[in-house]
């Protein structure tokens, strides 16, 4: 599904990924674990065509998708979350979802000003598809409320669900386990399966290791931007090379 | 549902309050303030789509509204053309120049947007200014042709009130409309979030350009209209203070409100009409605006007027509550 | 028709005459420019009222020199002060309550501002133009067949002083390394312990001081009004952007280069156009190298 090839990001004179190799395959759940300043979310960054990289090479279902932009990248049904949440204040929760459609709906400016009889039909489609998602995710009963009012914890999964109204191939997580409490982890570790059992890839980067070790299928571990070691969470968990870099040997 | 049928009986309230104002003022000087305030408020509509929707920042619009003055003046004064086919023709054009420099101008954001635009707005300003042999320069255009449909001339302020109050209600329309759209949405999206905009797929720079150009283009009809109704132009109505003045119409009304540009236009239209007295007032009075909105009403008086009458409303339906249990 | 090669030599005799006037321009743009990068250093804010620190600077020197008839000096020193004051009340007011707000507003807020400012010295001083006297004799002085009023010598010379003060003042003063810390990196810069705030405030102080001191050397020259501010300002915002925001040198080259590029394309090509010139180049720099002409672009980081 994701492949990605001799990564290398340097910012100024520092190296924070060096020949980053890996691939998810289709229908996994992957995570990227690491100490802090490993380079996770560099790489994030660069797969989701937010940065560029110095060197490597991303290809989404064998196809070369380095360099796209993350609209790009939209198209081809890849979709990504934010560490700390990136949601559209000012704007419903409902609407956040609906945004999510972008990429599945055609309107232009025109047809938009005149709502022409097609535009009023995908409107409702676009409106049915959110709630979907809503639903999805478990929080259509905060359709109407604004973005912003929302607690941490549900606009955590207002992103993920924003995120899956994009019909998506594959989704990047940033960390979705940060900033929740253990309750709202553990449902986010359900949601997680859902989203795997709903056909769509996961890849995701996180610090919460009992998350990692209990839904992931494999795992790659960076240290100081090299990977340190790839396996399924038995075998990170007994690689010695990943203990001593977690206690800082 | 319910939200459409409320901002559409919100329309047609307020539609029917511009058809039936002019029995109330009927003739005299008011009826041109009032056509004035028509223009105003089509420009601000169209300013607040980029600003206020899509967060994007201009100085330099009432380069445009002079752009659609000028070519529909010269087109019809000068070469004799039909004013509808000069409106149309200014709009096009101008939409061309829009499209050409949005591009390389919304790559930037914040200050330097602010900077950029309001450089293109003076060196159009100077182009007006010097070009004589165009515009007539600073002493201006005059003998523009009225607006006419086969025969029946627009030549009175009542005539030309609801030529340019039926241009802006539709636009009014049409931009609610879009607001409230796919496109609406991918609007407001860029402005509170570029990369997770980008990250759903909104082409985010396309989009810009493209609702930069439409705000341009409605700005150039604008333009065009001013020009037919007043038959004369100068380049003093399209400087830098009237691109400020349209900016402080859009912030006061409240940005991103489908009814706050109308509040705007007409209070910083009639604002200085009604303060002659205090002329040299007004500037003073638009600065203070300014920073005291943005300080402390960021959604302007729009969604200040909101705050306190949902505010009222809450305290009734409480003190209603009470005296049910009660 | 005269041929005999003296053509070429008024015309280089000319372009000599244009590029000198055109320096002494410069050097106001260069310190209205550093005024703009000092404050946009410190904060992230172009501050859109930097223009009226300058004819504040003028037009209170001549309120002192000719309604209370002070010296010379002391309505110089006095309007500076003045000005200062301004720029530190506008900083508290203004600029303080509003750290955190979106660019967007922090634009509308100087801009209004700005019209403030503007409006309070047109009630003041009225709507017409004036001029102060020249600091010395007005008889120009002739060096290499061209002409140079001692005024222009004023400029450039208080404007290199300036400089190099302010040069001091960033890399060898306890404040002014602060200030530069703040530049490069405000939260580190609080974390060591270096009041932000107060950096910011002497930010605003040092370029409404900076904007007065061109306002009030120019002045003799170019005549000041109350709506002076608004070309000034944006032509030393244009040095600050060719000079790649820098509060030194980059922004001194980027005001004399526009300076004289102003003055030659008066002179030259028409004096009309003269002030698009400005904002020509403002357009091409801020399309083609928003970094300015002489930094190397940077990554933008999430």
């Amino acid at each position: 599904m994701l492949r990605v090839e001799g990564i290398t990001r340097k910012f100024g004179g520092v190296t924070a990924l060096s020949d980053v190799s890996f691939s998810v395959a289709k229908g996994e759940i992957k995570g990227v674990i690491g100490p802090n300043g490993a380079g996770k979310t560099t790489l994030f960054n660069i797969i989701s065509g937010v940065y560029s990289q110095t060197a490597g090479k991303v290809f989404l279902n064998e196809d070369d998708v380095t360099g796209l932009s993350p609209e790009k990248l939209a198209l081809r049904r890849m979709v990504r979350t934010f560490q700390n949440i990136e949601l559209f204040n000012g704007l419903s929760v409902l609407e956040n979802v609906m945004v999510g459609v972008h990429t599945r709906s055609r309107s232009g400016v025109l047809s938009c000003s005149l709502r022409l009889p097609r535009n009023l039909k995908e409107e409702r489609s676009i409106r049915e598809t959110a709630m979907d998602c809503l639903k999805f995710v478990g929080i259509e009963d905060l359709a109407g409320m604004s973005a912003e009012s929302l607690p941490f914890g549900k606009g955590r999964m207002l992103e993920i669900a924003r995120a899956m109204a994009l019909d998506p191939l594959i989704i990047l997580l940033d960390e979705p386990a940060a900033g929740l409490n253990s309750r709202e982890t553990a449902e986010l570790g359900r949601l997680i399966g859902k989203i795997r059992d709903s056909g769509v890839t996961v890849a995701l980067v996180e610090h919460d290791m009992e998350l990692v070790m209990d839904i992931c299928d494999s795992i790659v571990v960076l240290n100081l931007g090299n990977k340190l070691a790839e396996g399924t969470p038995r075998e990170i968990q007994e690689n010695q090379e990943v203990i001593a870099a977690y206690l800082g040997e | 549902m319910v939200r459409d049928v409320n901002s559409l009986v919100k329309y047609a309230i307020f539609s029917s309050a511009v058809l039936l104002a002019p029995l109330l003022f009927s003739g005299g000087y008011l009826m041109n303030v009032l056509v004035f305030v028509g223009i105003n408020t089509l420009l601000a509509v169209a300013l607040n789509l980029l600003l206020g929707y899509a967060g994007q920042i201009s100085l330099g619009h009432a380069a445009f509204f002079g752009l659609g003055a000028y070519i529909s003046g010269v087109a019809t004064a000068t070469y004799g053309m039909n004013p509808w086919a000069a409106l149309l023709s200014a709009a096009a054009a101008v939409g061309l120049v829009a499209f050409a420099i949005g591009f390389p101008i919304l790559k930037l954001k914040g200050h330097y947007l602010a900077m950029a635009t309001l450089g293109f707005g003076i060196i159009v300003y100077i182009v007006f200014n010097e070009t004589v042999d165009i515009t007539g320069g600073p002493s201006g255009l005059s003998g523009i042709p009225n607006f006419d449909i086969s025969g029946f001339v627009f030549d009175s302020d009542l005539k030309n009130y609801y030529l340019v109050w039926a241009v802006t209600l539709v636009t009014i329309l049409l931009s609610a409309n879009l607001v409230n759209s796919r496109i609406g949405r991918a609007l407001r999206a860029i402005n509170s979030s570029e990369v997770a905009a980008r990250v759903m797929g909104v082409n985010v720079s396309l989009l810009k350009v493209q609702i930069f150009t439409l705000s341009a283009v409605i700005s150039s009809v604008a333009g065009s209209l001013y020009a037919h109704t007043m038959t004369f132009i100068s380049p003093a109505s399209f400087g830098f203070n009237f691109s400020v003045e349209l900016l402080t119409m859009v912030v006061i009304g409240g940005l991103g409100s489908v009814y706050g540009p109308l509040f705007g236009a007409v209070l910083l239209t009639l604002l200085p009409e009604s303060l002659r007295a205090f002329q040299d007032y007004d500037i003073i009075v638009y600065g203070l605006l300014l920073v005291l909105i943005t300080m402390y009403m960021p959604g302007g008086l729009v969604r200040g007027i909101h705050v306190v009458t949902s505010f009222a409303r809450s305290k009734f339906a409480s003190e209603v509550v009470k005296n049910a249990q009660g | 028709m005269p041929n005999c090669g003296c053509e070429t030599e008024t015309m280089s005799h000319q372009i000599l005459q244009y590029a000198l006037s055109g320096l002494s321009t410069g050097a106001i743009y260069s310190l209205i420019g550093i005024g703009f990068a000092i404050i946009y250093n410190s904060t992230g804010i172009i501050n859109f009222a930097q223009g009226e620190f300058v004819m504040l600077g003028g037009m209170m020197t001549y309120f002192f020199l000719s309604l209370l008839r002070l010296p010379m000096l002391a309505a110089m020193c006095l309007s500076i002060l003045l000005t200062t004051a301004v720029g530190v009340v506008f900083e508290r007011l203004a600029i303080r309550p509003l750290r955190n707000a979106n660019p967007l507003s922090l634009v509308i807020i100087t801009i209004g501002g700005s019209i403030l400012i503007r409006g309070i010295a047109m009630l003041q001083f009225g709507k017409d133009t004036h001029s102060i006297p020249a600091f010395s004799s007005n008889e120009p002085l002739v060096i290499a067949d061209a002409t140079i009023l001692p005024q222009n010598l004023w400029i450039l010379g208080i404007t290199f002083l300036i400089i190099a003060a302010n040069r001091y003042f960033f890399y060898h003063t306890i404040n002014g390394k602060a200030m530069r810390a703040c530049s490069h990196n405000r939260r580190a810069a609080s974390l060591v312990g270096i009041g932000v705030k107060r950096m910011v405030l002497i930010s605003f102080a040092i370029s409404s001081a900076l904007g007065s001191i061109a306002g009030i050397i120019t002045a003799p020259l170019t005549m000041t009004s109350y709506d002076v501010g608004i070309m000034l300002g944006l032509k030393g915002f244009c040095a600050a952007i060719i000079g790649g925001m820098s509060s030194g040198v980059g922004t001194v080259f980027g005001g004399l280069l526009l300076g004289i590029f102003e003055s030659l394309g008066a002179g030259l090509i028409s004096s009309g156009y003269k002030d698009a010139i400005a904002f020509i180049i403002l357009l091409l720099i801020l399309f083609i190298r928003p970094q300015g002409l002489f930094r190397k672009a940077e990554t933008e980081r999430v």
